[in-house]
């Protein structure tokens, strides 16, 4: 074991591999928070849809959340790998086919959690809301929303934890992430070892973090 | 879009059979892994409530560092990174015997263990302290008492999280095409690369990968009502006390 090849090497796989700096486009964050914001509002469109009272809209919400739900994340980027440059006649850069595939499949994931959240507001909220006079939309952003949101603050978190390991199968369609980054540097140094287990401890120190702050958030507000 | 459906490439030639073997490989891959996962889940998740300090320390310090890392990594790390540090005698053997297939079993085997333990603990954790207590009063020892009593109540009632975990589980076996395992997604790029037929190829694979998951949702909801106790465990008011 010689972890010299990380001393070597860290500016590159930090850098350029978890951060997106650096020749490559690329990057772990730069794939994870993107997804995550553009997912989050692609799920709670998705997740309101399937509340809806109108089986034309809550429909072919439901497909799309069971679809994503039973088909691995491998296959979702290869989907949109092949089919992009099919659809559009022209083939995309990595990091949009990757970005597309994220969000899509990470928003069903969402979606759920959205819907959990909105159901587990008291009925009798709704009603005595109702009761005032508010609107249907007024219900929603003063009343049931802002409650919706804290109950489903700790799932999104641990939503997000998996998207960011997630974004490590990004690598197979070339895109440069922490990930492609070691084994760009493995193939020159041949240090498979020392290489990915540096990784995995970079991988751990954000979903710890992460996790951390969700168990945070959930005892701040059970308190509440 | 100019695109010709020919979907005969999937029966024609060697697709059929490539399709087959994928489906084989993964329900091994699956049933290995799976069966790692649920021992080590059962054993973790059991420590993770343990009398004993130490346990419970090791059982979430085995839960908290191989969840939170990518199971692409593992993968990487089992396949790549572990084999050159074991004796060359050792590492003959295992590169006669397809390392990657096994490579690929260990690391969703233990990564999974890890996500299990966690439905397991939250099982364990729903059952009510008297029920120990109780089970210790009649002159059960610990061990005896979780193995008789705890854990298969546990299990029972953590069918359904357990389910969605199997379903995860199945998913992520297509992970280990990334270190060669000739499962189904490999299978699927393989008819892709022979045919130059992508849609054909990916529907192919992801309507098996559609019915395999909901043929073991219905499993499981079978298997939920087969051991069910009568009186004991209604689904939906477990968990009150």
């Amino acid at each position: 074991m010689d972890f010299q090849v990380i001393a070597n090497n860290y500016v590159f796989l930090i850098a350029q591999g978890f951060l997106g700096i650096g020749a490559f486009t690329g990057g772990t964050m730069r794939l994870a928070i993107p997804a995550i914001v553009l997912g989050s509002i692609l799920g709670t469109l998705v997740g309101l849809a399937r509340l809806s009272q109108s089986r034309w809209i809550y429909g072919p919400a439901k497909v799309y959340v069971e679809f994503f739900r039973g088909v691995p994340l491998v296959m979702v980027i290869f989907w949109f790998w092949f089919l992009i440059p099919t659809l559009m006649g022209k083939s995309l850069p990595e990091y949009a086919v990757a970005l597309t595939a994220f969000v899509i499949f990470e928003a069903a994931y969402l979606a759920e959690i959205v819907r959990a959240g909105i159901q587990s507001v008291p009925r009798g909220q709704v009603e005595a809301a109702t009761a005032t006079g508010l609107s249907k939309n007024q219900l929603m952003r003063h009343v049931v929303l802002p409650q919706a949101l804290r109950n489903m603050i700790p799932a999104l978190v641990t939503q997000f934890i998996v998207l960011l390991k997630d974004t490590s199968l990004a690598s197979i369609i070339g895109y440069v992430d922490l990930t492609k980054a070691a084994q760009i540097v493995n193939n020159r140094e041949i240090r498979p070892f020392e290489l990915y287990l540096f990784i995995a401890v970079v991988y751990w120190l954000c979903s710890y973090a992460m996790s951390r702050y969700a168990s945070r958030l959930e005892r701040q507000l059970a308190s509440r | 879009m100019n695109y010709h459906f020919n979907w005969s490439v999937l029966w024609s030639g060697q697709s059929g059979g490539w399709l087959l073997q994928g489906v084989i490989t993964t329900l091994e891959i699956f049933l290995l892994g799976l069966l790692i996962a649920v021992l080590l889940g059962i054993v973790a998740g059991a420590l993770r409530s343990a009398p004993l300090a130490p346990l419970r320390w090791l059982a979430s310090g085995y839960v908290e560092f191989f969840r939170n890392v990518p199971l692409l990594v593992w993968m990487f790390f089992w396949y790549f990174g572990v084999p050159p540090l074991l004796p060359q005698g050792v590492q003959d053997w295992l590169f006669d015997h397809g390392v990657e297939f096994w490579a690929g079993v260990f690391a969703l085997g233990v990564y999974h263990g890890a996500r299990f333990s966690e439905v397991m603990r939250s099982g364990i954790q729903s059952i009510p302290k008297t029920q120990l207590e109780a089970a210790l009063t009649t002159g059960l020892t610990v061990i005896q008492a979780y193995r008789l009593i705890i854990v298969p109540i546990a299990l029972r009632l953590i069918i359904p999280p357990a389910t969605n975990e199997t379903v995860n589980l199945l998913k992520n076996s297509s992970v280990a095409l990334t270190i060669g395992v000739a499962e189904l997604t490999f299978q699927t790029r393989q008819i892709e690369t022979y045919t130059a037929r992508a849609f054909e190829a990916l529907a192919a694979g992801t309507i098996i990968y559609l019915v395999l998951c909901l043929a073991i949702a219905s499993i499981m909801a079978y298997v939920e009502r087969r051991v069910a106790i009568p009186g004991m465990i209604v689904r939906g008011q477990t968990g009150a006390s």
